[in-house]
């Protein structure tokens, strides 16, 4: 049995959406900016598609955005609303410090381009606290990009209450929602942001496409250019059959919400109980709500996340110990550290997030055969240490 | 042989995906989904292979190291990347930038928003048969300058610019030369060394690709190329682009490349062939055709022609179970005329009346028959009501007539 249990880092597609951009890749072939057949065509599959993305998040169709993926919408509400805003003097960007890299790394760069940047550092619950929101807060302000689910250890942020504040001073609100669509109910409105990410391979699309939603009026300077395409916000042949296969993806995400989420939820709580209870000294990092139904984070005393994985591997568990980007570099994870965990902590924890074709037989397997791995990695530590 | 209708000739806005390709990509569309970056697990290696795979096969198409190869998202990613990357990387050398008037928009538009932030660019001129000429850009070359950017081939008239001179002079000037060479690679020979490019941009989608997936050539030695990121993050692709890799899309891409390889040198012989035909058999029926830019540094699938004396739309909806192009897929929604063929010299109206032919992988002789018999019928049927054919057939000089019109 092959367990599949980073589901974070990207999902299988459902097979409706293979099949649908099987069936695209045949059938609509033409370029969506041509005025002839094969590209009203396309045209028509894209604007299909941009509704059901659309109502997947309370959104209009008008403004969502298709970009490249999580990453490249990230990249572009930042810069693109940064460099919007900039002629009016604000020139300084909050962010939490538990973000994505995309997130991070984009204020790094804006950074060196002599922008002001502000990391808010989170309480151990793994929540950031709208009072340090407000401390951080100044009249330069022009952003403030905060996660809607972490992506290590799933707490869903209070993303509501830190818009009312930004917008309180006159800033924009970004949220990146890649990791918590699909998996809890995503409402631009309810959660009254401007500009909301989201990636189509982290909810059973494919891999290559993502949206921006820019809220109606907000104003923003495309970061790639050359084209009038999505109504000259993002220059690029689209990507159609990718386009099409987001669009199933989304519609299957709202139709199964509900019964999904708390069938991943029992899973999940069923393997973290398991976890906790069969191997000792193990905790879980962040609190346990509010949190995506899918994803746990546990820290196992004495034992190097990077053997335990291998270990795992070699039983056909795959699991990782934070984001694919940073996997293989024995960098301790940023939001483990953000959140004030001891250094042993954040080399020993590891990320399980479950989805579309988890079942409870690899849950159980889980639970077998952790303790035995871990009581054995323990014992070589033991050794080396007395040696 | 009955004729599938519509038949589709604009090979230049977008190809379909060659069967074969679509298939080396469906594994990775069911068991093979991992992440690329996964390095703990061997969903993520299999993924990653794939991927090295994919690089290997599209550096051997354009004389590259697989090193050498950063995955985009398309083309415009891959212009935006080169331009906005080296400009920024560079800025202390210098701010000034020379393209050309018939880039693809991805090109100039880029190069306008560089204006915007200080930068200098000159848009060199070009030739009515649509190539620069290569004293006036060494005219331009400053001791500011960065970056040259010179497509390869032109996306409306399949011009072929002079690459490997340009090449040679950006080197000896210590300057960096990026090329869009979208329409080019996979359909005439292209390798970076022999051209000296520095950087090309290429689209999986214009060789039998998938959308959504390009590739940015980026010089390693002699010298070594460094760009500043436009798409922070995890620091993918030797962190020049970040983002989750496209895993089908590259396995699709690779996989094009090598068909591209393996087929060049026939297909483009029998594709200059078709359009050859249809050429000589559209001047046998019709007079009046003006061929925009040159016929002998062309690609071998493209013809570009005005239909004088007709009118532009009414052309296109004479043909319309014929697909092709007045212009660049990507501005032909608007009513502006093509402002490549206005920069050959070509008045409004000629302009308009232009059709791009994009001859490709599945053009047959039949088509081509199909498609040269009812542009004759429809070109002849519009000039019967053209009081403008009429009069230019009885031998007056049409830019010599005084037009009356109503003094409001």
């Amino acid at each position: 049995m092959r367990v599949y249990f980073d589901y974070n880092a990207t999902t299988p597609l459902a097979t409706e959406v293979r099949d649908a951009i099987v069936r695209a890749m045949d059938d609509v072939y033409g370029n969506a900016s041509s005025v002839h057949h094969f590209g009203q065509q396309a045209k028509a599959a894209i604007d299909d598609a941009r509704s059901a993305v659309a109502a997947l998040i309370n959104a209009d169709a008008s403004e969502i955005v298709f970009t490249s993926g999580g990453t490249e919408s990230d990249n572009f509400a930042i810069r693109g609303a940064a460099e919007a805003i900039e002629p009016t003097g604000r020139r300084h960007l909050i962010a939490s410090a538990i973000e994505h890299e995309a997130v991070l790394n984009t204020l790094k760069a804006l950074s060196r381009r002599g922008w002001q940047t502000t990391l808010l550092a989170v309480e151990q619950s793994g929540i950031v606290s709208p009072d340090r929101l407000r401390e951080a807060m100044t009249k330069e302000t022009a952003l403030v990009s905060v996660m809607h689910a972490n992506n290590e250890i799933g707490t869903v942020q209070p993303i509501a209450e830190l818009a009312e504040i930004a917008h309180a001073n006159g800033a924009l609100m970004h949220t990146d929602a890649v990791q918590s669509l699909g998996k809890i109910a995503v409402d631009v409105r309810a959660l009254g942001v401007d500009l909301l990410s989201l990636s189509a391979h982290k909810f059973n699309g494919p891999k290559g496409t993502g949206a921006l939603w820019i809220k109606r009026g907000t104003r923003m300077m495309p970061t790639m250019t050359g084209g009038k395409h999505e109504r000259n916000r993002r220059a690029g042949t689209e990507n159609v059959p990718a386009i099409v296969g987001l669009g199933i993806a989304a519609r299957l995400a709202v139709n199964k919400l509900t019964s999904e989420s708390d069938r991943l939820a029992r899973l999940r709580d069923r393997l973290e109980d398991g976890i906790l209870q069969g191997v000792g000294g193990t905790a879980i990092n962040g609190v346990r709500s509010p949190r995506v139904p899918n994803t746990t984070n546990i820290s196992f005393d004495r034992v190097e996340a990077e053997s335990l994985l291998i270990a795992l591997d070699l039983e056909g568990i795959a699991v990782s110990t934070g984001s694919a980007c940073s996997s293989g570099t024995l960098e301790p994870s940023h939001v483990l550290r953000a959140m004030g965990l001891p250094a042993h902590r954040t080399q020993n924890s590891l990320r399980f997030s479950l989805g579309s074709l988890s079942t409870d037989e690899e849950v159980d397997r889980v639970i077998e055969v952790l303790p035995r791995l871990v009581e054995k990695l323990r014992g070589l530590t033991r050794k080396t240490v007395s040696a | 042989m009955a004729i599938k209708l519509p038949i589709y000739m604009d090979y230049h806005a977008t190809t379909p995906v060659d069967p074969r390709v679509l298939e080396t990509m469906l594994p990775y569309f069911s068991t093979e989904f991992g992440n690329a970056a996964s390095r703990n697990h061997p969903f993520g290696w299999a993924a990653e292979e794939a991927v090295d795979k994919a690089r290997k096969q599209i550096a051997d198409l354009i004389g590259a190291n697989a090193k050498e190869i950063v995955f985009t998202s398309g083309a415009t990613e891959s212009d935006n990347l080169a331009i906005k990357g080296a400009a920024e990387m560079y800025r202390e050398k210098g701010n000034h930038i020379i393209t050309c008037v018939t880039e693809h928009k991805a090109v100039i538009d880029t190069c306008k928003r560089l204006e915007k932030e200080g930068y200098r660019v000159t848009y060199l001129p070009v030739h009515k048969d649509g190539r620069i000429s290569l004293d006036e850009l060494k005219a331009a070359i400053s001791d500011k300058t960065i970056l040259i950017t010179i497509m390869m081939a032109n996306n409306e008239i399949g011009v072929l610019q002079p690459i490997g001179e340009i090449g040679a002079i950006a080197k000896e000037k210590g300057i960096l030369f990026h090329t869009d060479a979208v329409q080019a690679v996979g359909k005439v020979p292209f390798n970076v060394n022999d051209l000296k490019v520095d950087m090309a941009s290429i689209s999986a989608h214009k060789m039998y690709g998938p959308k959504g997936v390009g590739a940015l050539y980026v010089r390693r030695r002699n010298p070594r190329v460094l760009l500043a990121p436009i798409i922070d993050g995890g620091g993918h692709e030797r962190g020049m682009r970040s983002g989750t890799l496209n895993v089908p899309g590259i396995v699709g891409f690779g996989k094009a490349a090598e068909l591209c390889r393996q087929d060049m040198a026939t297909e483009s012989e029998r594709l200059r062939g078709l359009r050859d035909y249809l050429n000589e058999k559209l001047h046998k029926n019709l007079d009046e055709l003006y061929i925009n830019g040159s016929m002998e540094h062309r690609l071998p699938h493209n013809l570009n022609i005005s239909f004088a004396y007709v009118e532009g739309e009414s052309l296109l909806m004479g043909i319309n179970d014929v697909a092709v192009s007045s212009g660049s897929a990507c501005t032909s929604a608007s009513l502006e005329p093509s402002y490549v063929l206005k920069a050959l010299g070509a008045g409004d109206d000629l302009a308009h009346s232009s059709i791009r032919f994009g001859l490709g992988r599945w053009t047959t002789k039949e088509e081509v028959d199909y498609v040269a018999d009812k542009l004759t019928n429809v070109v002849s049927r519009l000039r019967d009501m053209s009081p403008l054919y009429e009069l230019a057939k009885e031998g007056v000089d049409l830019s010599t007539m005084q037009w009356q019109t109503e003094g409001h």
